[in-house]
C-alpha cells in the first residue's frame, strides 16, 4: 500500500483490523463526519456531477489548486452507506497531491473488506465515484 | 400463539387485514411489551437502520442476511434458521417487518419469510417514513436476544415464486410489470436515477400490464384503501381475483410489493414473484420481448 496517500492507507488499515460489525460502524462515522457542501456549491447544485452508479443520489465537484485535490459531496441523511463510501474519498483524498490521487488503483474501494460488510453489489458505486475523482483530476491538470 | 390481528378500522377492509399493523398498534404492544413479538427493519441501505430505528428492532438486511452469497439464491432452511433465531424469533413469534421507500425491502423480505412459511409475519403500513413522520421513538441501542428455537425448513417456493420457465409456460396469462414507464417501454435499462443494473435488452415481457408498485401506495407512504387498489387492478387493468397472476420489476424487490399487495391486501389466491424479473429476462437468449409503451 505504499503508494497510497497515507490519510488512504490509514483508513484502509483501520477498516481491515476490525471485524465487519465495526467496519459498518467506522462507515456510518464517516459518513456523519462528511461536510456540508460549501455555499458555492450549495447555491449552484448544477456544478456537481451526478455519480449515477450510486444507488442513492450523490453528486460531487472536485477542484485541483497548485496541484492539491479538494473533493466535494453531497448526499442525503437517508443514504448513509453512499455517504459513508463519500466519507472515505473525502479523508482519504481531500488535500492531497494529484498524482498521488491519478495513482490511486481503480480496484481500491474493494481493500476495505466492505464488500463482506455491505455485499459486493453495493460496493459499485464507490467505484464510480473515484472513477469520476480521477477523471476530473486528470481533466483539471491537463492530463 | 401469534398475536391478534390489529382491529384498526382502516384495516378491516382488506382481504388479509392480519398481515398489515399500524403505526399506533405497533406503538401499543412496544410500550405494553408484549411477548412474542419482534420487530425488524429491513432497508434499502444497510446502514440507515444504524442511524436510529424503532426500539427493540433487529435489521434484517437483504443482501447479506436473506441472499445465498454464492448462488443467485436466498438462503437455505440452515442460514434462515439462524437469521431467525439470532433476532429471537421462533416459529411461533408474530414478526413485524418495516422499512424505507414505503416498504419496498420489507415487503420483500416478508415474502422471503413466505417462502420458509412463517406463521405469522406482518407489515407496519406506511414503514420507516411513518413512524418518523409521527415522530415516535427512534434509538441507536442494538437489542440483544436470546437465541430462540428455529426450526430448519425446507424453502418451499413454488406456490409464491415464479422461476424463467414458470414464466415462459404463462405467458398469454396475467402478468404485472411493476417497473417505471420507461423501463416497460424498454427506453431505459434501470430505474430512473439508478444504476445500470447489466441487463442487455430493453422491454418488458410480452403481454405483461404496466403497473408501476407505487400507485399502490399513498403520499404518506401507506397503502392505499381497499376500494382504489380494487380500481386501480382490477377495474382498471381487469384482472380478476381468481387469475393466476405473475409479478416482476427489475430484481424482485418492487414486485414483492406489489405481490403483497394482490395477496394479502386484495386476496388473490394465486400470485407468484419472479424474482429473476427483467435482470435475468432481458439476458436470457431467445425468450420474447415486447417494446413500447402499455395500451389503453
Amino acid at each position: 500500500m505504499s503508494d497510497l496517500p497515507p490519510p488512504l492507507a490509514e483508513l484502509i488499515d483501520d477498516f481491515t483490523s476490525v471485524g465487519p460489525k465495526d467496519r459498518l460502524q467506522l462507515l456510518l462515522e464517516l459518513s456523519e463526519e462528511l461536510p456540508a457542501l460549501p455555499a458555492r456549491y450549495a447555491d449552484q447544485p448544477d456544478l456537481l456531477e451526478q455519480v449515477h452508479e450510486c444507488q442513492s443520489p450523490l453528486f460531487l465537484a472536485v477542484e485541483v489548486t497548485d496541484g492539491v485535490v479538494h473533493l466535494f459531496f453531497d448526499a442525503p441523511r437517508e443514504a448513509p452507506t453512499t455517504r459513508g463510501f463519500a466519507g472515505i474519498l473525502h479523508t482519504g483524498l481531500d488535500g492531497q497531491p494529484a498524482v498521488d490521487v491519478l495513482a490511486v488503483p481503480d480496484d481500491t474501494p474493494f481493500k476495505f473488506g466492505l464488500a463482506e460488510a455491505v455485499s459486493p453489489l453495493r460496493m459499485r458505486g464507490m467505484v464510480a465515484m473515484l472513477s469520476r475523482i480521477k477523471r476530473q483530476v486528470k481533466e483539471q491538470t491537463g492530463g | 400463539m401469534s398475536l391478534p390481528a390489529d382491529p384498526s378500522p382502516q384495516l378491516a377492509d382488506f382481504a388479509h387485514p392480519d398481515r398489515l399493523v399500524t403505526t399506533d398498534w405497533l406503538a401499543e404492544q412496544l410500550d405494553a411489551g408484549t411477548k412474542d413479538l419482534v420487530v425488524l427493519e429491513s432497508d434499502e441501505d444497510v446502514l440507515l437502520y444504524d442511524t436510529g430505528h424503532i426500539p427493540g428492532s433487529f435489521k434484517l438486511d437483504w443482501h447479506t442476511d436473506l441472499n445465498d452469497p454464492v448462488t443467485r439464491d436466498f438462503v437455505d432452511g440452515k442460514i434462515f434458521a439462524q437469521v431467525m433465531s439470532e433476532r429471537g424469533i421462533s416459529r411461533d413469534t408474530t414478526v413485524v417487518i418495516y422499512g424505507d421507500k414505503s416498504n419496498w425491502w420489507a415487503a420483500y423480505a416478508l415474502w422471503v419469510m413466505t417462502l420458509f412459511g412463517h406463521p405469522d409475519v406482518r407489515l407496519l403500513d406506511g414503514g420507516r417514513a411513518a413512524w418518523q413522520a409521527e415522530e415516535r421513538p427512534m434509538t441507536r441501542d442494538e437489542p440483544t436476544a436470546a437465541p430462540a428455537d428455529y426450526p430448519v425448513i425446507e424453502r418451499s417456493d413454488a406456490p409464491v415464486r415464479a422461476f424463467r420457465a414458470d414464466v415462459l409456460a404463462h405467458l398469454g396469462r396475467p402478468m404485472v410489470d411493476v417497473r417505471s414507464p420507461g423501463e416497460f417501454s424498454g427506453e431505459l435499462l434501470h430505474m430512473p436515477d439508478y444504476p445500470q443494473e447489466g441487463a442487455i435488452r430493453g422491454g418488458h415481457i410480452p403481454g405483461a400490464k404496466s403497473v408501476p408498485w407505487a400507485r399502490a401506495v399513498r403520499e404518506d407512504g401507506r397503502f392505499r384503501s381497499r376500494a382504489e387498489l380494487e380500481r386501480l387492478y382490477q377495474t382498471e387493468q381487469g384482472l380478476a381475483t381468481d387469475d393466476d397472476v405473475i409479478v416482476y420489476c427489475r430484481i424482485g424487490e418492487r414486485s414483492s410489493h406489489t405481490w403483497f399487495v394482490l395477496s394479502h391486501l386484495l386476496g388473490f389466491p394465486q400470485v407468484r414473484n419472479y424474482d429473476g424479473s427483467w435482470t435475468e429476462w432481458g439476458n436470457s437468449v431467445r425468450v420474447p420481448v415486447e417494446l413500447g409503451e402499455p395500451d389503453e
